[in-house]
């Protein structure tokens, strides 16, 4: 088997032929006049962890519901496996939810909450408690079985929660704001987790999450959503690297965004002139003509600060540290520039003894050319 | 002696800290107890009305209560929060268990022609030797005669019947109301507490006009054809159990919503995407966690239903057999109050054991 087969059956959007697991084609859910979700296609394939990834009130939660039956879309269509789901109600559909508050039933032992699917497809009683029991031990809460779910932790409370949503072997597991209650030492073991859970039983899951340090570790792909509307899906390193608009680029990690015009272009590069960097040059892009307006979206860890100027060093321009943030592994600083706009920058703080630059100092702010992204939108 | 950073909890210490009201109340407790012994003796410099002297007899005897009450508990180092709880405490204690008290003396009286109509509990015999007056023989009586024996069982069949009713009326009207959106819900709640407005007896007399053999009801069905003769609806059971269902109705509803209202849509989804059908989800989940609306709201309406006496005599026959009507003959058709004493007594006890009995389990059941 070659690299490119390996590459495309872990990443099968990759395959033009592949067939997608879960199919949403042009959805649209309209609540009075406003479309909480407006038009949205979207592939998602068997055994990735997709994150749709948003702030409050984008419509993810809302087009989640509606993978699971609770929500009927006002157009479009949705298909798990190859079924159109569109007259299928949510207890027969091949999905089940984990909710964000968990919603485990108060009145119910652990075990019985989590045996609660298999019961209501007519298993057994010592079938289903039997699966419980395993699922219990998966999720490490064997010894817990007894208890009510008040009794519980919260991150207890997230495994119950989790061990019920995978009892019936879905197809599809939702799962709304997964860690949303947790704290952010649980949460970050629980990333983890959650992966090895979803790799080892090979179910689909969708994770909605508003935290992009979750999307980002947890995802195959992520949904940038926003209005409704689905702005970019891509890995999350495509998302990072190669943000197709400015809203992408600002939502996920931060950036400093400069307008410009583009200037000549040669061969291996092309010039973009900004009012705070000045002219710069950038990889060339194709399809932008001379005069064009466009954006540069620079990360601030790709910014190299110096007091002095580097000999390698093709554009820069002078500025004024004006804070300076000490977070441990790297320091976040705040520099201004000649013509007045501040922009964040961060170094790592790799050795120990070495002196660092620090409030009101004057440094010179570089960069490579290919670390700043054309946004054209 | 340790004079750590505890010094402020020291009992030396805390004597020491000098409150700057005691003088101030040594000096109330003075004068208001001189106040006090003035006005009950009729000692009092001016000449004032007999209205006036026992008004503020009244007056300073309260204030000189606080008075003591304060300073005793200060001697005593005891903490004053439970006299938070002595107002309500007092409250019940003379108007529920002095009640009671009086009741139960006078079941175990005998009647006489006589002002009030039973036995004093003591008297000087002939010899005048301190003699007391009392016996369980009215309890004894109630027991052998099937009438009273039949009115309990009646009674609780009428109300148990009616609460079962009342359920199954309410509790789909609690659960619109629970789900429905904001400003409709407040709109409903009223509704159901409109009825509260206009007097309970008047309402009861309305449903005379719907049952009677030309009312409404008859009429209506008369006209379309479905009956010949006009049914026989008034006087009857089946009357009471409207009568009773249709008053005590709000009393099973608002319980009944106040807990649906707290239902987490989510769970009833979290079931939905487990695979029960929207059947399975109300009996498995919505059903369970209202049973504590369930129980109270039928509590509010069997209790009051066990002993009700204006209903099964409006609208019931001379069939209705209840132990609110047995109670009404006892009391004021036959004038032997110690029976009808007995009567009430024995109903409380019908009543308040199996209420107990519920408390504990319920405790126990919250505290597992």
């Amino acid at each position: 088997m070659s690299l490119t087969e390996i590459a495309a059956n872990t990443r099968p959007w990759l395959d033009p032929d592949a067939q997608p697991f879960i199919s949403i084609r042009g959805i649209t859910k309209r609540f009075g006049d406003v479309a909480a979700v407006d038009d949205v296609s979207l592939d998602i394939f068997q055994g990735e962890l997709f994150c749709l990834l948003g702030g409050s009130g984008c419509g993810k939660s809302t087009l989640l519901r509606m993978l699971a039956g609770f929500e009927t879309p006002t157009e479009g269509q949705i298909l798990i496996d190859g079924q159109d789901m569109a007259r299928v109600p949510a207890d027969k559909r091949p999905t089940n939810m984990m909710f964000q508050s968990y919603a485990l039933f108060p009145h119910m032992s652990v075990e019985k909450n989590v045996a609660y699917g298999l019961l209501r497809e007519g298993k057994s009683k010592a079938e289903a408690m039997q699966r419980a029991a395993e699922m219990l031990r998966m999720v490490k809460l064997e010894s817990f079985a007894k208890r009510k779910p008040h009794q519980l932790s919260g991150g207890q409370r997230q495994r119950v929660a989790l061990a019920r949503a995978l009892i019936k072997q879905p197809k599809l597991l939702l799962l709304d704001e997964p860690l949303g209650a947790l704290d952010k030492k649980l949460r970050e073991e629980t990333q983890f987790e959650l992966i090895r859970i979803q790799e080892s039983l090979g179910v689909t899951f969708i994770v909605v999450t508003h935290d992009q340090d979750e999307a980002m570790t947890l995802a195959t792909r992520i949904g940038v959503m926003s209005d409704g509307v689905i702005q970019q899906v891509g890995e999350p390193r495509e998302i990072y690297e190669t943000p197709k608009s400015r809203f992408v680029a600002d939502f996920i990690g931060s950036v400093n965004l400069f307008d410009g015009r583009v200037g000549p272009a040669a061969a291996d590069f092309m010039r973009v002139d900004t009012d705070d960097l000045g002219p710069v040059s950038v990889p060339p892009v194709r399809g932008l003509t001379q005069g064009q307006q466009v954006w540069l979206a620079l990360r601030p860890e790709r910014i190299t600060l110096t007091r002095e100027r580097p000999a390698n060093a093709r554009d820069g321009v002078m500025g004024m540290v004006e804070d300076v943030g000490y977070v441990g592994h790297l320091s976040s600083y705040r520099v201004r520039l000649p013509g007045g706009r501040v922009i964040s920058v961060t170094q790592s703080n790799r050795l120990r003894d070495e002196d660092p630059i620090t409030w009101d100092e004057e440094v010179f702010i570089s960069w490579t050319p290919a670390s700043l992204r054309v946004l054209t939108q | 002696m340790d004079t750590g950073v505890f010094a402020g909890a020291d009992p030396m210490t805390a004597q020491v800290t000098a409150d700057p009201w005691v003088p101030i109340r040594r000096l109330a407790l003075l004068t208001f107890g001189l106040l006090w012994v003035f006005a009950a003796t009729g000692f009092l410099v001016i000449d004032v009305s007999a209205q006036v002297a026992g008004t503020l007899k009244l007056l300073s005897a309260s204030v000189l209560l606080i008075l003591l009450v304060n300073e005793v508990t200060d001697r005593l180092g005891w903490s004053r929060r439970w006299l938070v709880i002595a107002v309500p405490m007092l409250w019940l204690l003379v108007f529920f268990l002095v009640p009671f008290i009086v009741l139960g003396r006078i079941s175990l009286a005998e009647p006489m022609i006589a002002r009030p109509p039973y036995s004093p509990l003591w008297d000087w015999g002939r010899d005048g030797a301190l003699q007391i007056i009392a016996s369980l023989d009215n309890f004894r009586f109630l027991l052998s005669d099937a009438l009273y024996r039949n009115a309990y069982l009646s009674s609780i069949k009428v109300a148990g019947i009616s609460t079962v009713f009342a359920l199954l009326a309410g509790y789909p009207i609690a659960y619109y109301i629970a789900r429905s959106p904001e400003p409709r819900r407040s709109v409903l709640l009223l509704l159901v507490i409109l009825p509260f407005w206009t007097s309970f007896l008047l309402r009861v007399y309305a449903w005379i006009g719907f049952l009677r053999r030309d009312g409404v009801i008859n009429n209506v069905l008369t006209w379309a054809g479905v009956i010949d003769e006009p049914l026989v609806m008034m006087q009857t059971d089946f009357a009471v159990y409207i009568g009773i269902v249709y008053t005590y109705l709000p009393f099973m509803i608002l319980p009944l919503y106040a807990n649906l209202v707290k239902l987490d849509d989510a769970l009833l989804e979290a079931a939905g995407d487990l695979g029960a059908s929207p059947t399975v989800t109300f009996l498995t989940v919505t059903l369970p966690l209202s049973m504590p609306g369930i129980i109270a709201g039928s509590m509010l309406v069997f209790i009051p239903a066990i002993g009700e006496y204006v209903i099964p005599a409006l609208l019931g026959g001379p069939d209705t057999l209840m132990i609110g009507r047995v109670l009404w003959d006892e009391f004021f058709s036959s004038r032997d109050w110690p029976v009808a004493s007995a009567v009430a007594i024995v109903m409380l006890v019908l009543v308040v054991l199996p209420i107990m009995w519920l408390q504990s389990v319920q405790n126990r059941e919250a505290s597992q």
